[in-house]
């Protein structure tokens, strides 16, 4: 399964992906997927890099599914964290998960 | 209400101060966020799923109406139009940038407001009776203690590296509004022996992952030495609280290991021996400065009668509704105190838009002496209404869509962010909330059933109170899925009780049918006029497990 590499930006939290220009991305659709194992260190070294330029904290790779509809988070938790809000403070809405 | 001296203003506008170098120092690389998380933490800065959140403190749950403009304005510059209110009685935002975080805390600081010590192993945030001052079976007003206790716990230098967390709550009425048995340390102002008022000391009550209802420790404490006193409970933790495991770190472990007669004797002892008591305890001119911020408002007693109230109650049934459950009797004749719900069906339980602070906060103006409460319950409250404004309050409220009157009934559930927003959680409780909100959306079925405090929370550490709901609701993660394990005849009250779980958790979609179905069960069984928990302390887990599981 591939994995991509997730994190939140230093100066405002919000979640963002490792994408493939090497900047950090919203859009899980975006981020860079590693297939290989080597593939997946280069991705972590990356992202160390970028914790140490105070780009992103809270750095962790995590596996997606990927089929023709895009990239998928797998977990629930990581489901909400790509959706960026699920919730609304006085309407019904809810993202379907 | 409490006006900050020279002192606090200094002390708090310094905290800003050290605070925005520490996060210039952080952007510029000088603090790893290693090195920057406990000093974040120390100032309610968290990061969070998706960004990170500020956690304010409202001091007893006490706010102006200035105080909540000025959060109304910090919510719509700096975050994204709204706020939660938490079962601490603070507020929390959930979309703050880093980078802002100097500027509104000065902000705060500009309005008496802080976020000192509401997060981290400190003392948070002391919780009181949020009808204080008002309420008709009061003994004493509360607050003037929580005022004391606040400035005391404050940066206390000895209790500032406590094994964990430290929760504390005083009521001073008849009934406990404060759940004051599921606290570190609770206290309840009574009479003694001679009829002076004191303190009737609970200690070890708590949620969490292992919950205890709070033991006595002492009967009765005179006032005067309240603060010798529970530094001497404080003495105690600190030298034998566990500090090698997180989840056993809290008092209510060690009183629980100890029992609660070793470790009063412990206390009695360290207190006997204290040489300092003096020095500790308040002086009473320092009490009465204190309390004389608390003076009552000039109420001046009116009928208890207003003819347009009854005409509207005749004729309104939804007004009719709201004056029941929300209003709430003043102990000034001809004043109530009223309760704004902020539990409409489909909204998110807790949260206010700036546009609702904005009005709550105009309300409180015109209508409550500038006074205004946060419950525990995550409601707001206007604690000196005169009789014959209710009819224009509510009016007001009905233009916002806040005038819901489900107080204290099953729409009025308490519901932690959960997974939606908070990084311990396991499981998401909002749409749960909103899902079960549907459910019983019809009020007429809500009079039915009475009152009942159905709380949830999205992880075992139950800042949603789930061990003390009538009903609560736990989100776990079982294996990836999201289930919900349901523990029924909790109570927050003096008969203080934790729930018993019921049986095997529900995925999140069969949880409002489950909840359909336990009431069902009750009101089946009810007889006169029991509520829900009398019910289910006369006929037991049995007829609920049958009509959930079916027959073993």
């Amino acid at each position: 399964m591939p994995s991509v590499v997730t994190a939140n930006r230093l100066t405002d939290g919000i979640v963002v992906y490792l994408a493939t220009d090497g900047s950090w991305t919203e859009d899980i659709a975006h981020a860079r997927r590693a297939e290989t194992e080597d593939e997946v260190k280069a991705l972590e070294a990356d992202a160390a890099r970028a914790v140490k330029e105070r780009k992103v904290v809270a750095v962790y790779p995590m596996e997606v599914a990927v089929d023709d509809s895009g990239v998928h988070a797998l977990s629930v938790r990581e489901r909400i964290r790509a959706s960026h809000r699920t919730t609304l403070t006085e309407d019904w809405y809810d993202v379907p998960l | 209400m409490y006006r900050y001296d020279e002192f606090d203003h200094a002390f708090v506008r310094e905290r800003v101060v050290q605070f925005r170098d520490q996060v210039d120092r952080r952007l510029a690389g000088q603090l790893t966020e290693d090195e920057f998380r406990p000093l974040r933490l120390r100032n309610g800065l968290y990061l969070q799923l998706h960004a990170y959140m500020l956690r304010i403190a409202i001091p007893y749950g006490v706010l102006s109406p200035r105080q909540l403009r000025q959060l109304a304005m910090i919510g719509r510059k700096w975050d994204r139009g709204y706020g939660h209110f938490t079962t601490r009685t603070n507020l929390q935002y959930h979309w703050i940038k880093l980078v802002d975080v100097p500027d509104i805390l000065d902000a705060l600081a500009d309005v008496e407001m802080h976020c000192i010590q509401t997060s981290g192993n400190s003392f948070r945030n002391v919780t009181a009776d949020p009808f204080a001052g008002a309420a008709v079976d009061e003994l004493e007003d509360p607050r003037p203690w929580c005022e004391v206790i606040r400035q005391w716990s404050t940066v206390h230098p000895e209790f500032s590296w406590l094994p964990r967390k430290f929760k504390f709550a005083i009521t001073g009425a008849a009934e406990d509004r404060a759940a004051v048995l599921f606290h570190d340390i609770g206290l309840k102002i009574v009479k003694g022996p001679n009829g002076e008022n004191g303190f009737r000391v609970f200690v070890g009550g708590g949620m969490g992952r292992t919950p205890y209802v709070g033991l006595e420790i002492r009967p009765f404490l005179e006032k005067r030495h309240l603060l010798s006193y529970i530094e001497s409970i404080l003495r105690v933790y600190n030298l034998y609280g566990r500090r090698d495991n997180l989840n056993k770190a809290r008092i209510k472990i060690l009183v629980n290991q100890l029992g609660i007669d070793k470790f009063r004797e412990e206390v009695e002892a360290d207190w006997a021996a204290s040489p300092r008591k003096d020095e500790i305890d308040l002086p009473e001119s320092e009490l009465l400065r204190i309390q004389s911020y608390f003076a009552p408002p000039d109420l001046v007693p009116g009928p208890i009668v207003d003819e347009k109230v009854e005409q509207r109650r005749i004729t309104d049934p939804a007004f009719a509704n709201w004056l029941k459950n929300n209003v709430r009797p003043h102990r000034v004749p001809g004043y109530c105190i009223a309760v704004i719900a902020l539990k409409q069906p489909g909204r998110t339980p807790g949260d206010a838009t700036s546009e609702e602070m904005e009005l709550v906060a105009d309300l409180a103006e015109r209508y409550s002496h500038n006074e205004l409460r946060v419950n525990y319950t995550q409601n707001l409250v206007l604690p000196h209404v005169a009789r014959a404004d209710l009819v224009a309050v509510y009016d007001a409220l009905v233009r916002v869509g806040l005038a819901v009157g489900n107080n204290d009934l099953l729409g009025d559930m308490i519901c932690c962010p959960g997974l939606d927003y908070c990084n311990l959680a396991n499981a998401r409780s909002i749409p749960i909330a909103k899902e079960i909100a549907k459910r019983f959306e019809d009020p007429k079925r809500q009079e039915l059933i009475g009152p009942l405090r159905l709380n949830m929370s999205g992880c075992i550490n139950a800042c949603g109170h789930h061990h003390a709901g009538n009903i609560g609701i736990l989100g776990v993660d079982k294996k990836g899925t999201e289930l919900y394990q349901i523990s029924l005849g909790g109570s927050p009250k003096d008969d203080a009780a934790i729930g018993t779980i019921i049986g095997p958790g529900f995925r999140a979609e069969a949880v409002p049918q489950a909840i359909d179905t336990i009431i069902e069960t009750y009101l089946a069984n009810r007889t006169g006029g029991e509520d829900f928990l009398a019910t289910w302390r006369r006929i037991g887990p049995a007829p609920f497990k049958e009509a959930l599981y079916g027959a073993v």
